[in-house]
């Protein structure tokens, strides 16, 4: 029995390091972002985050515009053979619409980014440790949190909503599809039922939500890349880590959000 | 004069196994520092307390009058500009060209011009022999031309004080000798304090003013070539000597010898 309460509390103890962690280099990094930002910041750093952001968002557009397209079919589908028992077909808009505004848009671009630039971050940052490359860094007089962290979170925070919304608007266009396909709705009048069933707060709580997806992923595949110790087989263990704890977090983060929108809203 | 580096008492441990003893040493303005012993006497230690990247247990490292084991993180940066440093694997970043791991220091660390910054490259690669491999990404170059580009970035900023970690390691006997050459070239012409770490006897022996030679974490011997050379501290001889430890006295080789023997009479 002792051994399992130390084994629980030990675990709970590692856990709350790395949350600790991962708030302590989350602060650190927006203190950092100043030196990254166009104009005001050191302009080769702005370049990094452009690249950054070309990886980040443009390099996922195709992969997250198929995997939205493809899950706004299902959505449909599966609604419509529910729905159409009811006779409320016509339902089949406001589902697709008001789920992917609120939910599968945010959440399914923040599971493609996790995979694609979690895991990315994590494998560089760690190679640059193994490679003693963070060291030498730090011995030009250049903080890694500053010069590495800061552009990658940057473009997360940027490319993740632009992400999130390109992903709203082709699961709606594959409702559109499925619904001009089944019962010959109208596009016009599919996106009349479209503005009417999204409201404003639908649309900033999905920003909301994907920037804080932006931040878990950045700053997980960071931590879990500054975290590496040792040789190549480390790098691999982070990159996993990465994908596996940002994921898992970015659906805490979700449920979390969906609760308050839930106890919120309007009655 | 005031000695530009000076080590007092230092002590590092790595989970409680003691590591440097209480090591004490000065190095003067313009000297070239070889530190000279086998593998996993402590080089590399001293090596990364010197430059800041470590802090020891006790005792101080003293960089142009500033303890850098104690002193405020803006002292240390300042510091640090004064230092350059060429690691062992030469740690130049992946994803840049030659030219701008060699411009970084200079564009983040200085207000200089775009073309400037050109130029000052130019110079600093010519002086390491690759004014024509700027272009070039570090996985293109050999093992020697690596080793060289690193210390092109580190000589960018001009520092008094040039650190190479095994600059000849992993190096055929020709390019070791260059690397030698070119080492004796910073010295004579940018007149830097240069400490190198290296177990290669030859190259210690050509370059260096003055050798300090670790064992198991302290210094067996501090002196000029010829007071080394002349030494007769048998773990000093034992390494010029190039005698083995006492072999014959581990199991591993005692084992041996039983099978061979054994094998022998069953002939």
């Amino acid at each position: 029995m002792a051994n399992i309460l130390e084994s629980v509390g030990e675990r709970t103890i590692e856990q709350l390091d790395y949350v600790g962690s991962l708030n302590i280099q989350w602060w650190a990094t927006v203190r950092a972002m100043a030196r990254s930002l166009p104009f005001v910041g050191n302009r080769y750093r702005w370049k990094t985050t452009v690249r950054q952001m070309l990886e980040i968002g443009v390099d996922a557009i195709r992969m997250v515009s198929l995997m939205a397209i493809c899950t706004g079919f299902i959505f449909a589908m599966q609604g419509a053979s529910e729905l159409r028992r009811f006779g409320a077909l016509r339902y089949v808009v406001d589902l697709v619409a008001v789920g992917f505004t609120r939910e599968l848009g945010p959440l399914m671009t923040a599971i493609a980014v996790s995979g694609r630039s979690g895991s990315a971050f994590a494998a560089e940052i760690g190679t640059m440790k193994v490679t003693e490359e963070l060291d030498s860094l730090r011995v030009m007089a250049l903080e890694p949190l500053e010069f590495v962290l800061a552009p990658k979170y940057l473009a997360a925070l940027i490319s993740v909503p632009c992400l999130s919304v390109i992903s709203n608007l082709c699961g709606i266009l594959a409702g559109g599809l499925f619904m001009f396909f089944s019962i010959h709705l109208p596009p016009g009048l599919y996106l009349r039922y479209v503005f009417n069933s999204i409201e404003l707060r639908d649309v900033i709580m999905g920003m909301i939500k994907s920037i804080v997806f932006g931040t878990i992923i950045a700053q997980v595949g960071c931590l879990e890349g500054m975290r590496v110790h040792g040789g190549p087989d480390s790098v691999g263990r982070s990159t996993t880590s990465a994908v596996v704890k940002s994921t898992f977090l970015v659906i805490i983060a979700d449920a979390l959000f969906t609760a308050l929108f839930y106890l919120t809203a309007k009655r | 004069m005031t000695p530009i580096i000076s080590v007092r008492d230092l002590v590092v441990e790595y989970d409680g196994r003691r590591v440097l003893n209480g090591l004490t040493l000065d190095i003067e303005h313009g000297e070239t520092m070889v530190l000279l012993g086998g593998s996993g006497c402590g080089k590399s230690t001293l090596l990364r307390q010197i430059i800041g990247l470590e802090k020891p247990q006790s005792g101080n490292v003293f960089i142009k009058g500033v303890d850098i084991t104690c002193c405020s993180k803006f002292d240390l940066k300042k510091t640090r500009k004064s230092i350059g440093v060429a690691f062992q694997s030469a740690a130049l970043f992946n994803s840049l060209n030659i030219e701008e791991n060699v411009a970084l220091p200079l564009r983040e660390h200085t207000r200089l011009a775009p073309s400037i910054i050109e130029l000052v490259v130019w110079m600093k690669l010519a002086a390491v022999g690759l004014a024509d491999r700027g272009k070039l990404l570090p996985s293109e170059l050999s093992g020697g031309m690596k080793k060289r580009a690193a210390v092109a970035r580190a000589i960018a900023l001009g520092p008094e004080i040039l650190v190479l970690d095994e600059p000849s390691a992993g190096l055929d006997p020709i390019v070791a000798a260059e690397l030698d050459e070119l080492i004796l070239l910073l010295k004579h012409t940018f007149h830097m304090t240069i400490i190198v770490v290296t177990h290669e006897l030859p190259s210690a022996f050509l370059i260096a003013d003055r050798i300090a030679m670790l064992y198991q974490g302290s210094f067996s011997s501090v002196g000029t070539k010829d007071q080394l050379k002349a030494s007769q501290d048998p773990r000093v001889r034992q390494f010029l000597d190039r005698v083995p430890e006492d072999i014959a006295r581990t199991p591993v080789t005692e084992h041996f010898a039983k099978y061979l023997s054994a094998s022998e009479a069953h002939q």
